[in-house]
């Protein structure tokens, strides 16, 4: 029913796979389904026209039409136009000679600016960075509070001076005491405001030419639609902005806004955010992002991930047990807790594929709690059930959900499952699958 | 229109015309927006309609509603009953009144109070601000409010409300950071039935319609309050910002799964964004837009006017 931008690609793409070659009409149904599909993910109306007739050129102008294979080929432009759109590869943040570097976040209300401002000092000091955090929101209510109780988690210093209400005099005692104090970067959380506000907006470039940031990132909400391109816009036409960065992307926004801030702002994105914790920011990765929003699924910051749990023998014993069938209901819970490990299923889930096997989940249906329950009822079986789960029979179901606090239909489903993945697994077609996947991907642990 | 809280906050003299700026920020209206697009022109043709189409999904009203629109326009040209900007104006309007119209906007029992209504919605919608602009509203018609700091774990977010609270004049029982929701809204809810308050307005953490385990806790809060106040919450307030793309409708599918949304507010109208997601909302959970935020004051909040939100997709 919800479907997103990679499934709906993923559609236009399947009809063309039965034609034989790519024509002017057959063509121009693709990019009216490409067209449908950017905006139902919110890219701006201006960019999807640019964007369609961007792939329109070199779809119809290159030898694609008598090509071998059309819809490959349409995949790569299209993908490869998203790249280019999202920005080439990853930026990094600039640093000034004289210390301080300052960096402004700046952003519409309600973006996310404090919680970022809390990640990027964590990211910046874990870098080797010294930063401290000032905020010089003076409006909305317990907003310097809220600073300061992140720095508190985090454990970085904040400068404040309550009794000051001007933005300006906190920004320059802030770097006064910065640069007294050896740090080496200084991050201002500046209040949400609406761009269309002259007097604030006003502030925001005094603010800068007093301090000269070193960098003016523009934190927008993912979830942010047809609007994003006349806020980014406006910041960028006032400050000349420096960066983005993307909040609020462990969601299912289909994130058009990324496409329209990008391509509005000429600035490239320089990280996102994806969850609440203050560890929950990363590089952006235009790549990445292009293949997300394709349905090849984030592979490669998942497969960081299961690099950091998962070591490279302990992947390929697995391998080699799916493979000769010696898969156990034991090394089903190690999976889990592995999986686990790399964060909550339904970060991990957003990452994946929307196609295959993964076609039918969704982040919303899945529930940590559940594995919780099934390492429960693993645990509470015996060796020789775990590696031969077809001797569990009804008395010992009811043990077995006894032990683990849950019920005899909650075994009887896990049993089922298990059976199923084994078949899965098993499956030639499956494993031609992963393998087709994967080997494109370069899997680090899995490749032989 | 009807509001849960008596007469509508529009009543009052000023804001009217702050709706209407706020909600203009071209001169231009839906009426010269049309007969720009059919001047010199005979009779609505594709060109016409396709403009429409860009008007609309340029406001994040979204394809399906979008389309809908133009199929009843369509349909209008192809019988011949329509062949001049004048009815295709009143086409569209007639139109886009019947999808919000079409919402529940059904009455709310007050006859034991306190009120319960509950506040929920993604992060940084305006959740607080807003409960602080109804508490305001509230208060001024001699209402007794109390407020509730369900929000527990963003940081300083019961001082938040708490600032809101001294503004306008309203108690806020609060517990300490990351404390349980449900129990902050049973003490809450306990102290406005023995002090007999009229209304008891609970803040929640923001939270993605994503995240099953914040979801169920927003449940947890529901049957919490059933269970102090039995029949409660009578309002379950859906905070959207305007700015909201197409996401704005999943959110609404799945908070209104979880937590029984009974209504929509939908902040931030004095920026640019138009906020036309609440027009695939209305459309397909008939949820009525109670009211709209237009600023960061506390009299910045009028009850939703159908017209004028209307008007303001082609503004
Ligand atoms: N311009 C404008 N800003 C608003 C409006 N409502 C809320 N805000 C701002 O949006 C930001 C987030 O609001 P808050 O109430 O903290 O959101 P919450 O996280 O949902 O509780 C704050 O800076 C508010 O001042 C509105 O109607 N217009
Ligand atoms: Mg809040």
């Amino acid at each position: 029913m919800f479907e997103n931008l990679t499934g709906k690609l993923q559609q236009v793409f399947k009809k063309l796979r039965g034609e034989g070659k790519l024509t002017e009409e057959n063509m121009s149904e693709v990019l009216r389904d490409i067209r449908m599909a950017l905006l139902e993910a919110d890219v701006n109306l201006q960019v999807v026209k640019q964007f369609t007739d961007q792939v329109r050129a070199k779809a119809l102008g290159q030898d694609v039409l008598n090509s071998f294979s059309p819809a490959q080929q349409v995949i790569k432009i299209v993908r490869d136009e998203l790249v280019e759109l999202l920005g080439g590869s990853s930026s990094k943040l600039k640093f000034t000679s004289q210390s301080p570097t300052v960096i402004f976040l700046v952003g519409l209300q309600g973006a996310g600016k404090t919680t970022t401002v809390g990640k990027l000092a964590r990211w910046l000091s874990k870098g080797g960075h010294h930063p401290l955090l000032v905020s010089v929101d003076v409006y909305r209510p317990a907003a310097r509070e809220q600073l300061a109780v992140v720095a508190k988690d985090i454990g970085l210093p904040v400068f404040s001076d309550p009794s000051s209400n001007s933005p300006m005099d906190l920004a320059v005692a802030a770097r006064n005491y910065a640069r007294s104090k050896g740090h080496d970067v200084l991050l201002v959380d500046t209040a949400g405001r609406l761009h269309v506000d002259e007097t604030l907006m006003t502030e925001l470039v005094q603010l800068q030419s007093q301090l000269q940031p070193a960098e003016i990132l523009f934190v927008a909400d993912a979830m942010t639609g047809q609007d994003a391109i006349r806020s980014a816009e406006e910041f960028h036409r006032k400050l000349a902005l420096t960066g983005v960065i993307l909040t609020k992307l462990d969601g299912d926004a289909r994130g058009g806004a990324a496409l329209s801030i990008r391509n509005v702002t000429g600035q490239p994105i320089k990280f996102v955010g994806i969850g609440e914790k203050y560890d929950n920011l990363e590089i952006f990765h235009p790549d990445r992002m292009a293949s997300r929003i394709l349905g090849m699924g984030d592979m490669l910051t998942l497969i960081e991930k299961a690099g950091e749990v998962v070591s490279r023998e302990q992947a390929e014993d697995m391998q080699r047990k799916l493979r000769q069938d010696g898969f156990s209901l034991e090394d089903f819970s190690e999976q889990i807790r592995q999986a686990r490990k790399m964060g909550p299923l339904s970060q991990i889930l957003s990452m994946l594929p929307s196609i295959g096997p993964f076609q039918a989940m969704k982040a919303s249906d899945i529930d940590d709690r559940e594995l919780v329950r099934v390492e429960a009822m693993i645990s509470s079986m015996t060796l020789r059930e775990k590696s031969s789960p077809q001797i569990i029979n009804g008395s010992r179901r009811k043990r077995i959900a006894r032990g683990s606090g849950t019920s005899v239909q909650e075994v009887n489903q896990l049993l089922k499952q298990f059976d199923q993945v084994r078949k899965m697994m098993r499956g030639a077609g499956a494993r031609a699958l992963l393998k087709r996947q994967m080997g494109k991907m370069k899997l680090p642990a899995m490749s032989q | 229109m009807q509001t849960l809280f008596g007469p509508p906050p529009e009543s009052k003299p000023g804001l009217l015309d702050r709706f209407k700026k706020a909600m203009k920020s071209t001169r231009e209206t839906l009426v010269t927006r049309v007969e720009n697009l059919v001047q010199g022109k005979k009779e609505i043709d594709a060109s016409v309609l396709e403009e429409l189409e860009e008007i609309l999904l340029g406001a994040d009203v979204g394809m399906t509603t979008t389309q809908e629109v133009l199929d009843a326009v369509r349909l209008r040209v192809s019988r011949g009953q329509m062949s001049n900007s004048e009815d295709l104006k009143e086409v569209i309007k007639a139109e886009l009144q019947r999808i919000l119209e079409s919402t529940e906007n059904r009455e709310i029992s007050t006859a034991n109070p306190p009120v319960v209504i509950l506040v929920v919605g993604v992060n940084g919608t305006g959740k607080t601000t807003t409960i602080g602009k109804l508490a305001h509203l509230l208060s001024s018609q001699n209402k007794k409010v109390l407020l509730c700091a369900g929000d527990t774990f963003r940081a300083a977010a019961a001082e938040q409300l708490g600032i809101w609270g001294e503004r306008t004049g309203c108690e806020v029982i609060h517990q300490k950071p990351g404390a349980d929701p449900s129990a902050v809204l049973f003490d809450a809810l306990t102290a406005a039935k023995s002090r007999n308050y009229d209304y008891v307005i609970a803040d929640t953490a923001g939270r993605l319609h994503t995240k099953v385990n914040l979801m169920a806790e927003l449940e947890k809060l529901r049957r919490t309050s059933d269970r102090v106040i039995p029949g409660s919450p009578h309002e379950v307030l859906l905070v959207m910002d305007a700015t909201t793309g197409q996401n704005g409708l999943q959110q609404a599918r799945l908070f209104t799964e979880r937590s029984g949304v009974t209504g929509i507010v939908l902040t931030k109208l004095d920026g640019t964004a138009k906020g036309g997601v609440v027009l695939a909302i209305a459309r397909e959970l008939k949820l009525p837009i109670r009211y709209a935020g237009i600023g960061e004051q506390k009299d910045d909040l009028v009850a939703f006017d159908a017209n004028r939100f209307i008007e303001s997709l082609f503004s």
